[in-house]
């Protein structure tokens, strides 16, 4: 990845050549609080149009990274230019092309949905009547029309983020920032929202940085996604890429369900010659990571002759959790604020993921 | 900059503004305490803070101990003086010591004592002596009930001796006026405007000014550090709008605030407390915009420098009270120590208060303002050009 930075900034005549290209370009960036480091040196480029997404723990240095892009907080080394305009220099440029959906909602309960998306769209020059009919476009592409004239504090948190969406994108810009776009929403809505992005990716050509602490939602949206921690990046590519990296090419991740799971089959399994690594999920949950033709058959083996009854078996892919434990050592855990289990989620994955890609 | 520039910056003002505003009338408490805070000033300080030496119905014992006519008389006079002005009520006793220890239980707040002999001594061309007890725990008290028995003394005594000296002319066979002899010298009080103002038509004024700028210094670093906290400011920074219309924008809703409770103060000093004012009205809502003006900078530092909203609201606090009580709103400054007079005339409000003084109650004109007016604009022009670089600095950290 570095050398890839090097050679996007040989020379100006490169550099011009990549806006077309690349919508943003880091180099360099970094923003410390006094001793604290919480963006290091991180250089990346965002494609047109692409959903590129930041991944990793709960102040690992994404919302910072973020922020400096949007001009909202100055970097303290390094530099970056998001369509073509460097965010120090040419801060006013910048603040043109992009939106912002952060994570603390950025609307005023006591206005309704349309007052707080006009103000919003007077803010960026939108001349009235083009003003008019954006809004009731935008509120029927997120099917909040017949809320137009309600008050945002008798929202639910859901329909909050679908005006909240919206109102980053009232001005079309070419970048999108979602900073965390699903925290804190039920299932459904968070559900909708995914859609919602894919869709405005597709069909406005919009470039789509989001920062998330979830696995599935990067591994669902994102056409790219970095991994992120301590202000580091620590791995950049495709989800299938670096799912692929993390597991080799043939390993297989197998998860089992055994109702009566007891301390000495897990070291039974352990000690096979097949077993790679091996994570207890839950009580009577094992999640193993195996090689080989006949794993499947001497993990079975192993756990009936330990008398244990095999109520389920799925074959699973590695997730980008897998990645980031391989890559740093430590889970994600501390920030699942979803309001679902884990499996719940994966099945509500797989489902969206095959529409979102379809699209 | 170009004036299409300006306009296009203070568009975005005005629409912040709105939403400012808009909020504002949808929040009705925030209505309710919009309308409730002047009226509590008003009625607080117009009636806690007496006007005069006034006593209202106060408990005084009184002591006849004179035996003969002289005695008898000064007590009815007293009674019918007292009737008609109720200041007192007098409680009667029977002896020095019962007065004290009605002083001493709180049952009277003084006592008026005839002592024995007392008509004794003025038919034998003595002067007769009336005690007058008071109750020192209370100076306050005490002070003005002497000073208003002294009055009342004093002014049987002139009657009395007005009677003498016209029987003294009548024999004599001359005509004079009594009391050219009893009391040469009378002083007449007059105001530089007709009829008499009381302590609301002092402290109205002062108040207006007050609330207009204290609403804006407070309102200011509370609305901006208030967004701040909840993220929607980001949504101002984040768009391509200048740093300078966010503020503005703020500004313009706190003032349009402050103003509305300016104008709450005028009507309610008007309609409750008779309150006239008898200059220009416009020229009072020019002084209440410059004074305005002359805050600002000081609403934006304090709003740059606080970190949240809590800090903001302590560093306002800190800040209101001395300005309250040192701008002479409620206190003339005349009456400060030379150090508490010093610090008054670096503060702005005090400008604001005196001249908007002059204009609503002695009726001013711009000519008899003008140096307070340069005051606060000279003011407004150093805190700003001190605020604006500040909070442009504060926005992006």
């Amino acid at each position: 990845m570095e050398s890839r930075q090097e050679r996007a900034h040989g020379s100006p005549a490169l550099r011009v050549e990549n806006v077309k290209l690349n919508i943003i370009e880091v180099d360099g960036l970094t923003k410390k609080f006094g001793d604290l480091v919480a963006v290091d040196h991180v250089s990346f480029q965002v494609k047109r149009k692409e959903i590129f997404g930041f991944l990793g723990p709960n102040g690992a240095g994404k919302t910072t990274t973020i922020r400096m892009l949007c001009t909202l907080t100055r970097p303290t080394e390094g530099s970056a230019a998001v369509a073509g305009h460097d965010i120090v220099r040419e801060a006013d440029e910048v603040r043109e092309h992009v939106g912002l959906v952060s994570e603390k909602m950025i609307m005023y309960d006591r206005l309704t949905a349309y007052e707080n998306l006009k103000l919003f769209g007077k803010l960026y020059g939108i001349p009235s009547k083009l003003l008019e009919e954006r809004i009731d476009e935008l509120l029927g592409l997120v099917h909040m029309s017949k809320w137009r004239n309600h008050q945002i504090g008798t929202f639910s948190s859901g329909m909050r983020q679908r005006i909240n969406l919206i109102r980053g994108l009232i001005h079309l810009p070419e970048v999108l920032f979602l900073d965390e776009p699903t925290l804190g929403l039920d299932p459904q809505s968070a559900l909708e929202v995914r859609e919602f992005i894919g869709r405005i990716n597709d069909e406005q050509e919009t470039s789509i940085i989001l920062t998330t602490h979830m696995m599935l939602e990067a591994d669902m949206l994102c056409d790219r996604v970095g991994i992120i921690d301590y202000g580091r990046i620590v791995a950049l590519d495709t989800p299938t890429e670096l799912k692929t990296q993390v597991s080799g090419s043939r390993a297989t991740v197998l998860e089992f369900d055994i109702p009566n799971l007891s301390q000495e089959m897990i070291l039974k399994i352990e000690a096979l010659d097949c077993t790679e690594k091996l994570s207890q999920e839950t009580p009577t949950q094992l999640k193993v990571h195996v090689k080989g033709q006949d794993a499947f058959d001497n993990i079975v083996g192993a756990v009936r002759s330990d008398g244990g009854r095999i109520a389920a078996v799925r074959n699973l892919d590695p997730t980008l959790e897998d990645v980031f434990l391989s890559l740093t050592g430590h889970e994600v855990r501390d920030a699942v604020t979803e309001k679902v289990t884990t499996t719940e989620h994966r099945h509500d994955m797989g489902s969206q993921r095959r529409r979102a890609r379809v699209r | 900059m170009s004036s299409v520039r300006i306009r296009r910056e203070l568009s975005h003002s005005l629409w912040i503004a709105w939403k400012d505003l808009l909020e504002f009338r949808r929040n009705r408490m925030g209505l309710v305490m919009l309308a409730l805070m002047p009226v509590f000033m008003m009625v607080m300080t117009g009636f806690i803070f007496p006007s005069g030496n006034v006593l209202n119905r106060v408990p005084v014992a009184l002591v006849n101990l004179d035996e003969g006519l002289e005695g008898l008389n000064i007590v009815s006079q007293l009674e019918t003086i007292n009737e008609e002005s109720g200041l007192m009520e007098l409680l009667s006793a029977d002896s020095f010591d019962e007065t004290k220890r009605m002083i001493f239980n709180g049952e009277a707040v003084g006592g008026i004592v005839v002592p024995e002999g007392f008509s004794s001594a003025l038919s034998n061309g003595e002067q007769g002596t009336i005690i007058v007890f008071t109750d020192q725990s209370n100076p306050q008290i005490s002070a003005t009930l002497s000073t208003v028995l002294e009055e009342i003394i004093d002014g049987i005594g002139t009657m009395r001796a007005a009677a003498v000296v016209a029987g003294l002319a009548q024999q004599a066979n001359t005509t004079l006026n009594p009391l050219a002899v009893v009391v040469p010298y009378a002083v007449e009080s007059r105001g530089v405007v007709e009829g008499s103002t009381s302590y609301f038509d002092f402290v109205a004024p002062g108040i207006m000014a007050m609330v207009v700028m204290l609403s804006v210094m407070t309102g200011l670093p509370r609305a901006i550090s208030y967004e701040k906290d909840i993220g929607t400011l980001d949504g101002f920074l984040v768009a391509p709008i200048s740093r300078l219309s966010i503020i503005l924008g703020k500004v313009l809703a706190q003032t349009t605030r402050g103003l509305v409770q300016g104008i709450m103060v005028m009507v309610l000093a008007y309609v409750l407390f008779g309150v006239t004012i008898h200059g220009s009205i416009l020229l009072v809502f020019i002084l209440l915009f410059i004074g305005v003006f002359s805050f600002v900078g000081l609403g934006i530092l304090l709003t740059s420098v606080a970190s949240d909203e809590q800090t903001a609201m302590m560093m306002m606090s800190t800040l209101m009270f001395p300005m309250m009580f040192l701008s002479g709103v409620f206190f003339p400054i005349q009456q400060m120590p030379p150090i508490m007079q010093g610090i008054a005339s670096i503060l702005p409000l005090t400008y604001a208060t005196g001249a908007l003084r002059k204009v609503m109650v002695l009726g001013a004109g711009l000519e008899n303002v003008w140096t307070e007016l340069v005051v606060l604009i000279g003011f407004g022009v150093v805190l700003l050009a001190i605020a604006v670089p500040v909070f442009r600095r504060a926005m992006t950290r």
